[in-house]
């Protein structure tokens, strides 16, 4: 199996260039994604390869394009909206919470809503703090939609395929640092990527480290410095952070019984917490030390790249606190 | 139903170490039993319980280390029915709708009861727990990390060691009496009282010669088993004085004077090599000298060689520090909290005197009453060492 | 002789303090000034004394027990004035 080496953003690209072409019900909205190519430029030349009718630059109105999308759903249609960062999706939560998630159950089960919504979140590229929060645990709280987090070149190019075909909403939160990172993506006829399990993406006996998004490659990093010190990590990738593959995570705490949750998001009331909470419901006699949290300090996101740097998880902090849960 | 609790035997007491249970589930206990041993800082103390009735079920284990206040088993009044199970079925947790593939893999979350209880005081992490109970260690022979946590590795060390079946288990012993514990518990009481009690000091010379003589005629007369020592009859005109002055005799807490409804006199008694404890003759005030001689003698040998009880250590209500033959004129005592006064007596000498416009020779104690000021004034205090300098001066009338 | 008075006094002193067993006793210093020996320490050694030698201790004689050196002296008159 022969292997290409591209960008994150490439492989988003490919992947709605695929959706397009593969069916004519599926088009891209959200703001400045036609002529401007996408606030990420990951919808570069597509206006001019599928034209402005699949293609629809937005006005600034996240309730209304995102409810214009519920809309299109509903109506047989298969959205793909873009919102620039998940701070403005804020201006959306009411359509997508009071409408996009609870129309399936609200109708009985007679109406779909097949939207795909995605958005660019976190902290790295010094936007500050209107532009560079981690809120996926907001999403991930409400029951009728699925949440993923493609972390990796392969996930970005497959996930939205398996998302189209999902016939409720689901939420693709691409992490901003990610979009020129490069990587190999096997060839292969079929890129689809399942939205429901956890990856171990570094296989290790000693502790796990779980984590998702942007902080993946700083928790790889954090594993292997630790492994020069005989330290054996492993490093579960959620992926999808609605649902949340459990059995993942209690089968590698029973192999390790120890664990470091790192996320982006604050460390109150996140998704670090309600991991740890979950550990200690199912996994409780298999741990060997508290349950550690490696999360963003609780402030708005600093512009300074250096306060940037300082307020969210990075290698060294999660080196320690894994550490510190090891006793050694 | 009322719970027997970990007893605090002492302003520094945190925890207790479990020794041995005297009596078993279902046995009946009458007030003033001892049903336990616990070891503390001031070594092993046996414990007793406080009311008739039957012991109906045991919540702790010897080897475990338990804090003050936690109940240790309940005991059942007479004529009051059993109690329920009391441990209810636990609820199993809902399980989420939406994410049906939970645990496919994972194992049961196995029942919290099937493993040893947690030890306070000991942070023994849950896998290490599940790891004891499989291998069936007896979780106090861990030893704990450098950081006081006992983790797998630890029980894995254990094991790997020797495996040591619960059912081989030996009854955990009585530390005996460890200085460096009895130190740190009496710098914790004496820095509490320095730090929390205001102190006032009145003094007086007390006169014993007349004491000495009665003391040495009576004693003459006696087998010497049955001679007394001074510090007998001291304590017996100590304890009347404390029931003459209710307002001296009690504890300081939460803010008041509780005055104490007995007199319950600490005796400070050196323990060579170790320090000091002061546990109480109760009732003291009701006792004649020749029991509380027996008494006395009964005390301190238990202070040295271990068997102190409970209430002698828990309800002391006023303090008395003799310093004895050849010692020092004079000490200003620090009063034992939360109690709220101490009486200390320096040796007995032939010092000159004036009796009558004469100067005379006669045997003279410096008696150094200290009280919390926040529970009395000095002027109380300098009443109550009047009184009790007029009881010592008659003797024969103690 | 001596040496049985003296195991005598150290049995009663050791019986009362059996902490001390093993210490080197100097024989005409008091043990109140060698060892953290109280009251009735001193009582119930003047009592094991008087047990094991079946005398009367009266006490106005118990000033001269202090000492390993003084009560061996005391023990060897007292029995030879009862005829020993």
């Amino acid at each position: 199996m022969t292997a290409r080496t591209i960008t994150y953003r490439d492989a988003v690209h490919e992947a709605l260039r695929e959706a397009l072409r593969g069916d004519e019900r599926v088009f891209l909205m959200g703001e400045d994604v036609g002529y401007y190519g996408g606030a990420y430029a990951c919808s570069k030349g597509l206006i001019q390869e599928f034209g402005e009718e699949r293609i629809r630059d937005a006005p600034l109105s996240e309730s209304g394009f995102v409810g214009a999308g519920i809309g299109a759903a509903l109506g047989g249609m298969r959205p793909i909206v873009e919102i620039m960062t998940v701070n403005f999706s804020l201006l959306a939560l009411d359509q997508i919470v009071n409408n996009a998630a609870t129309l399936r159950h609200m109708s009985g089960g007679q109406l779909s809503v097949p939207l795909v919504i995605r958005m660019a979140t976190g902290a790295g590229r010094q936007l500050a703090a209107q532009h560079s929060h981690s809120l996926e645990c907001w999403f991930a709280h409400v029951p009728g939609i699925k949440v993923v987090a493609p972390a990796t070149i392969e996930d970005a190019r497959g996930m939205l395929r398996t998302a189209l075909a999902d016939p409720d909403p689901v939420i693709i939160f691409e992490h901003a640092t990610l979009y020129n990172e490069q990587g190999e993506l096997p060839e292969t006829d079929d890129y689809a990527m399942d939205i429901e399990s956890a990856r171990i993406s570094r296989s290790g006996g000693d502790i796990t480290l779980i984590t998702y998004g942007g902080s993946l490659q700083k928790t790889m990093a954090a594993a292997e410095g630790l492994a020069k010190d005989g330290i054996d990590c492993e490093v579960i990738d959620l992926r999808s952070l609605r649902p949340i593959d459990d059995a993942t995570i209690m089968a590698s705490l029973a192999k390790t019984h120890r664990a470091v949750i790192v996320d982006e998001g604050w460390r109150s009331v996140g998704l670090a917490a309600e991991i740890s909470a979950r550990i200690s419901e199912q996994a409780f006699f298999d741990l060997d030390g508290p349950v550690a949290r490696v999360c963003s300090v609780e402030v708005p996101i600093p512009y300074p790249r250096h306060l940037e740097t300082a307020a969210t998880p990075q290698p060294d902090k999660i080196a320690a606190a894994a550490r510190e849960v090891l006793r050694r | 139903m009322s719970e027997f609790r970990m007893p605090s035997l002492g302003a520094d007491m945190e925890s207790g170490r479990l020794v041995e249970w005297l009596k078993s589930p279902g046995s009946e206990v009458e007030r003033g039993d001892i049903i336990a041993v616990v070891d503390t800082q001031k070594g092993a103390i046996e414990i007793e319980v406080f009311e008739d009735g039957v012991l109906e079920e045991i919540l702790a284990e010897p080897g475990e280390e338990i804090p003050v206040g936690r109940t240790l088993a309940y005991i059942r009044a007479p004529g009051e029915p059993r109690r329920e199970q009391r441990v209810a079925e636990k609820p199993k947790p809902e399980s989420e709708a939406e994410t049906p593939h939970t645990p496919a893999t994972a194992k049961p979350t196995p029942s919290a009861t099937a493993y040893p209880p947690s030890i306070p005081g000991v942070h023994m992490t849950p896998a290490a727990r599940r790891l004891t109970a499989e291998h069936q260690v007896d979780p106090s022979t861990l030893k704990a990390g450098p950081d006081g946590v006992i983790g797998l590795s630890e029980v894995q060390a254990a094991i790997g060691a020797a495996p040591t079946p619960l059912e081989a288990r030996p009854k955990p012993k009585a530390r005996g009496i460890d200085p460096g514990e009895m130190r740190r518990a009496i710098a914790a009481a004496m820095m509490r009282a320095n730090r929390e009690i205001p102190h006032y000091y009145v003094t007086s010379t007390i006169d014993m010669t007349p004491m000495m003589n009665w003391l040495a005629a009576r004693n003459a007369e006696r087998a010497i088993e049955d001679r007394l020592l001074y510090a007998a009859p001291l304590l017996r005109a100590v304890a009347l004085s404390f029931a003459k002055f209710p307002d001296l005799n009690g504890t300081f807490e939460n803010g008041a004077f509780v005055p104490a409804d007995r007199v319950n006199i600490g005796m400070a008694i050196a323990v060579r090599g170790c320090g000091l404890i002061t546990p109480a003759i109760l009732d003291a005030d009701r006792h004649d000298i020749d029991t509380l001689m027996t008494k006395l003698n009964d005390l301190v040998k238990r202070a040295r060689g271990g068997g102190l009880r409970s209430s002698e250590l828990s309800m002391g209500t006023a303090t008395l520090t003799n310093l004895g033959d050849r010692t020092a004129d004079g000490l200003m005592p620090i009063i034992f909290p939360p109690q709220v006064a101490i009486v200390g007596c320096g040796q007995i000498s032939e010092r000159p005197w004036i009796v009558e416009g004469e100067v005379v020779a006669r045997q003279l104690m410096e008696i150094t009453f200290a009280g919390d000021h926040r529970a009395s004034d000095g002027r109380r205090g300098a009443q109550f060492l009047s009184h009790l300098a007029s009881l010592l001066g008659k003797p024969e009338g103690l | 002789m001596a040496q049985e008075y003296e195991k005598i006094v150290k049995d009663a002193l050791f019986s009362v303090a059996p902490d001390l067993e093993g210490e080197e006793i100097v024989p005409d210093e008091t043990f109140r000034d060698q060892f953290e020996i109280d009251s009735i320490d001193f009582l119930n050694y003047v009592i094991g004394l008087s047990k094991a030698t079946g005398l009367d201790i009266p006490e106005v004689d118990y000033s001269e027990l202090e000492s390993l050196q003084g009560a061996v002296a005391y023990l060897r008159r007292r029995k030879a004035s009862m005829g020993f």
